[in-house]
């Protein structure tokens, strides 16, 4: 099951600190990796925490100590680790976190939406939104990579039930292997008291801006480092781990773009609607932060019209995977219409029906006439 | 001591010279935070009875046991009166500070 991928994950990669709490649907993950702790699979620390505030504080102490950190959760667990999620990427220290995506209560919720990781998206982590449960495991290894070379922490992230709890093959690949791809962490600065230093300390005006400043050029430096790396892993394992993933786009009509696991369920609409000679495409944005700007752009350009699926909503704005396709095509776009459609909050199903019902919504309209389209809305 | 003589405030001229995250760079060399204090304390060394226990509570590191006795570091003591407080033959008087 992909809370299972990401314990894997976690062990391939040789984590050697995990603090964490438990939250459904994320349990299994941290109760596998307790287990391997205890009987020395996996030669790491399982710190039991509080909460998960407390749960990330530990992972950015050990992180900078030098040590390899992973810890899981979802929804209001990731909620109450905000304010630590920022000290992790000003602090420049690599942790990596599965994140099961989960909708926010009230009303209490243990289902998918993408809600609970979106709203983190301005704290500065790389998120990776995935698709099955082996591009789980893979990614977190790749994550750790990305991670440690950059020094900008990761969430990798799988939807409730759909995959955290879906079982599925999963080739596990071989420790050697694994380790030949990923080094150990040595960062150059740790907490040590051969070079003692007070770290996130008072910053006065002088100095703050320009660690924002490397933060985000570094952030720049992460898409071409993960097409890299996912090459690299392509070449030791047979499996690319892309930015985005494209289905039959190249000569589609219509474009969806979607994330996820509705990313997979989107193929078989776009499949279905093909038989019936429709050109349709999907485009799976899996890194959602650094947003694929030039991507999409490239993606899309040939399409004569585009649907972005959002299973999440910024009230009062509309769906965030749509607010960022657009900022992408805004002064470069020749006109193609865009259109924003929300479906699946809460943990509704998304179907190949979704995508059927979605092309006949946008075959109908020449623009898009509201910025929300709501899908499955019981009216 | 040596050393402190020598602190002077660092500012960095390009992004180029920082460290990738937020660290102290040496800058309590510099900001001598002994300046915040109100009440000082003043130790009677005559009914000193050199247990140490001044120089383990002080929270700022503020007391240097030289030739085993006390000497506060008045540079770094913010007067925060835990030495006072602590001394078991109380021989530690926080005193006004003279402006």
């Amino acid at each position: 099951m992909g809370n299972h991928a990401l314990s894997y994950g976690a062990m391939l990669g040789r984590s050697q600190v995990i603090a964490a709490y438990p939250i459904t649907p994320q349990t299994q993950v941290v109760e596998l990796l307790s287990e391997m702790c205890a009987d020395k699979t996996l030669d790491a620390m399982f710190i039991k925490v509080e909460s998960e505030h407390s749960a990330m504080a530990a992972c950015l102490g050990a992180s900078l100590s030098g040590a390899r950190t992973f810890t899981a959760t979802s929804a209001q667990g990731l909620a109450l680790m905000h304010e630590l999620l920022h000290w992790a990427s000003g602090g420049r220290l690599p942790v990596v976190m599965g994140n099961i995506n989960r909708a926010m209560a009230p009303g209490w919720s243990i289902w998918s939406d993408q809600n609970d990781s979106l709203s983190q998206r301005d704290t500065g982590w790389i998120q990776f939104y995935c698709a099955n449960n082996q591009e789980v495991l893979d990614t977190v290894i790749q994550a750790f990579k990305v991670s440690e070379k950059l020094l900008i922490p990761s969430m990798v992230i799988l939807d409730a039930f759909t995959l955290s709890h879906t079982y599925e093959v999963v080739d596990i690949p071989e420790q050697e292997k694994v380790d030949e791809f990923l080094p150990p962490f040595k960062p150059e600065i740790t907490l040590t008291p051969d070079d003692p230093h007070a770290f996130g300390g008072l910053t006065s005006p002088e100095h703050y801006f320009e660690l924002r400043y490397k933060l985000q050029k570094d952030m720049e430096k992460v898409e071409a480092l993960i097409e890299k790396t996912g090459r690299e892993y392509e070449k030791m394992f047979g499996r690319y781990l892309g930015i985005v993933e494209e289905h039959l786009c190249d000569d589609a009509d219509l474009i969806f773009i979607t994330s996820g696991t509705m990313g997979s369920t989107a193929k078989v609409g776009v499949d279905e609607l093909r038989k019936e000679g429709i050109k349709a495409g999907n485009l799976r944005i899996k890194v959602f932060r650094p947003f694929p700007f030039d991507v999409v752009r490239n993606v899309i350009k040939g399409a004569r019209k585009v649907a972005v699926v959002d299973r999440n909503i910024s009230y009062g704005h509309h769906g965030m995977f749509f607010q960022e396709v657009k900022s992408a095509v805004f002064g470069h776009s020749d006109g193609i219409p865009i259109f924003g459609f929300i479906t699946g909050l809460g943990g509704r199903d998304i179907t190949p029906s979704t995508f059927r019902e979605i092309a006949q919504y946008v075959r109908e309209k020449e623009k898009p006439e509201e910025n929300i389209v709501w899908i499955g809305v019981k009216k | 001591m040596k050393k402190k003589n020598r602190a002077q405030k660092i500012i960095f001229k390009s992004e180029k010279e920082f460290p990738l995250m937020p660290m102290s760079v040496g800058s309590m060399l510099f900001n001598k935070t002994g300046a915040w204090r109100n009440i000082k304390p003043v130790i009677d060394l005559e009914n000193c009875i050199q247990c140490g226990i001044c120089w383990k509570f002080c929270p700022d590191v503020a007391i240097i046991i030289e030739d085993e006795w006390p000497v506060i570091d008045y540079d770094y003591c913010k007067g925060c009166g835990l030495c006072a407080e602590e001394c078991p033959s109380k021989c530690i008087a926080m005193v006004e500070e003279e402006k």
